[in-house]
């Protein structure tokens, strides 16, 4: 009977590991047809010419230089915006901010707008950052209205991570004679980073991934030069293989995976640098 | 030697909010003297030993009435800077609370928010506070590991040498040892013997051997209340409050 009772508990013990491999199995299967899918059709287009050329109306002479640019500017307009004003929003109100009934409306509504419809975002841009601010279909623009799209996330994973830090280690800092700054330089945000960075990462790899909000505010599809300027039209990777695949030659489907590929690629090489720039930093102590 | 009064407490009165957490306090902590407080659970003694050096100030809603005199000068009055108050009344925590960095920059961390920056002024602090804390032989080769890879006691023996690296006059501790084993606690006792030389020790404690074993003085807290404060071998051999008698015997708490 008791050797019955163990048999049956180590059963459900081996039971419950075995499901939950079955469902990341099922993920990574997932993911990984959907690689070979895509880099088995795009190898087929993808050399150094492909990343130099323009967009062209033959497949053969369509690259994605004009899309690789402008996807790397709006990246790099995004990042600095975003991570400035994303952490110091958390930071303030985590940790400055009076506890009363306006703090929490804005933390709720934060959180919120992290599930606004990315298009929305796409509207808000074309209204108020294209028209009434006058910006233009620019790259500012366009990496602003990413901004705003991505900035809910990157604050409430940072408040999160600020959160997690032992109250223990702000008092230890108190103790010492710390002032508040010193304590949140020194001690919390330190302590934080590693998260607040993986958080971060995520939400960029989002934004590049988004077409919508920038068609909606109207980056444009067809573009023969890379942007030099910020106030410069732009169009982003997404949107040229969003394009590829709506025109009528077959062709074009190939032209696509290779975007694809491309995309994917450049989305890796973030995500792997973030991973050791958090294991290098977290690794330090 | 005459006995000097490094902080003397006078009528104190703690709220949190509407809750009267200490009520009509009154001792004098003598200068490197050890001055033990005891009592139950919630009886105020952690509340009264953040009064000395303000942390409760970190608690929305706490008001303070009565004084709390430091070297001749209330600590409550408005003018007080609470970094220099901080600098010269150090605290130790009854969990062992390092920073997530290494050896070195745990104990120079006081130091530097306090604007020594030159290499050689702190690695002198370090070793000089690591020393006092009985530290240094433990850590000496690997300062740049970090400060969560010794163990609970070596930890909490680290918490102690931050502290002193700011070369405090009093320390403040939240029983530093109620989370060690019995190996490392001897360790801690020991340190504080040795402290007292050099500075005024105020130590929490829920161990009534312990606070025989290491204090001059004992405080006995209940309910918010200072019962009775004496030297502390009067307090455990020969107490003058029923209630302190009953609860150093065992008979509550």
């Amino acid at each position: 009977m008791l050797l019955l009772m163990k048999n049956k508990r180590m059963f459900i013990d081996k039971f419950f590991r075995y499901v939950f491999l079955g469902f990341i199995g099922v993920a990574l299967l997932i993911l990984a047809v959907l690689l070979y899918d895509v880099f088995s059709a795009g190898i087929k287009m993808l050399d150094w010419d492909f990343l130099t050329r323009f967009d062209s109306r033959f497949p053969e002479k369509a690259g994605i230089k004009a899309g690789l640019f402008g996807t790397l500017y709006i990246i790099a307009l995004m990042i600095p915006i975003t991570f400035i004003v994303g952490i110091s929003t958390a930071l303030y109100l985590e940790e400055y901010a009076p506890k009363n009934m306006l703090t929490n409306f804005i933390r709720l509504n934060i959180a919120n707008l992290a599930g606004v419809p990315s298009i929305i975002y796409g509207m808000l841009g074309l209204g108020i950052l294209v028209r009434t601010l006058a910006l233009g279909r620019s790259v500012l623009a366009g990496s602003l209205t990413l901004s705003l799209l991505v900035l809910p996330v990157i604050i409430v994973s940072a408040q999160e991570a600020i959160k997690s830090v032992p109250a223990s280690l702000r008092n230890a800092s108190y103790a010492m004679g710390a002032n508040h700054w010193q304590t949140e330089s020194k001690v919390v945000i330190p302590t934080a980073l590693p998260s607040i960075i993986t958080g971060f990462i995520l939400a960029i790899s989002r934004a590049i991934g988004e077409t919508a909000p920038l068609i909606m505010m109207g980056a444009l599809t067809f573009v023969m030069f890379t942007p030099e300027h910020i106030m410069d039209s732009f169009t982003v990777m997404p949107i040229q293989i969003f394009n590829w695949t709506s025109l009528p030659k077959k062709e074009f489907e190939l032209v696509a995976a290779a975007g694809s590929s491309v995309l994917l690629t450049v989305l890796f090489i973030l995500n792997g640098l973030a991973t050791f720039i958090r294991y290098h930093y977290s690794s330090k102590y | 030697m005459a006995e000097i009064n490094k902080i003397e407490v006078k009528d104190l009165d703690f709220y949190y909010d509407e809750f009267q957490a200490l009520q009509d306090i009154n001792l004098e902590i003598k200068e490197n003297k050890v001055t033990a407080l005891i009592g139950p659970s919630g009886c105020g003694k952690s509340t009264f030993l953040r009064t000395l050096n303000r942390m409760n100030d970190l608690i929305e809603g706490n008001r303070v009435e009565g004084k709390v005199i430091f070297d001749g000068e209330d600590i409550y009055n408005k003018d007080t800077d609470v970094v220099e108050l901080r600098k010269k009344v150090g605290m130790v925590f009854q969990q062992p609370n390092p920073f997530p960095k290494s050896i070195f920059d745990n104990v120079a961390y006081g130091p530097r928010i306090h604007g020594i920056k030159k290499k050689g002024e702190l690695n002198e602090i370090v070793e000089r506070s690591l020393k006092g804390a009985a530290l240094w032989d433990d850590v000496k080769d690997r300062l740049h590991e970090s400060g969560l890879s010794i163990s609970g006691g070596q930890q909490q023996r680290l918490c102690i040498a931050r502290a002193l690296a700011v070369k405090p006059e009093v320390l403040l501790m939240d029983e530093p040892a109620s989370a060690l084993d019995p190996v490392a606690t001897a360790k801690i006792e020991e340190l504080i013997d040795i402290l007292k030389q050099d500075y005024t020790i105020v130590i929490v404690t829920h161990s009534m051997q312990q606070a025989a074993r290491v204090s001059d003085n004992t405080a006995f807290f209940l309910m918010g209340v200072l019962v009775e404060f004496d030297k502390t071998e009067r307090i455990f051999e020969n107490p003058s409050d029923q209630r302190t008698e009953d609860y150093i015997t065992g008979r509550f708490g």
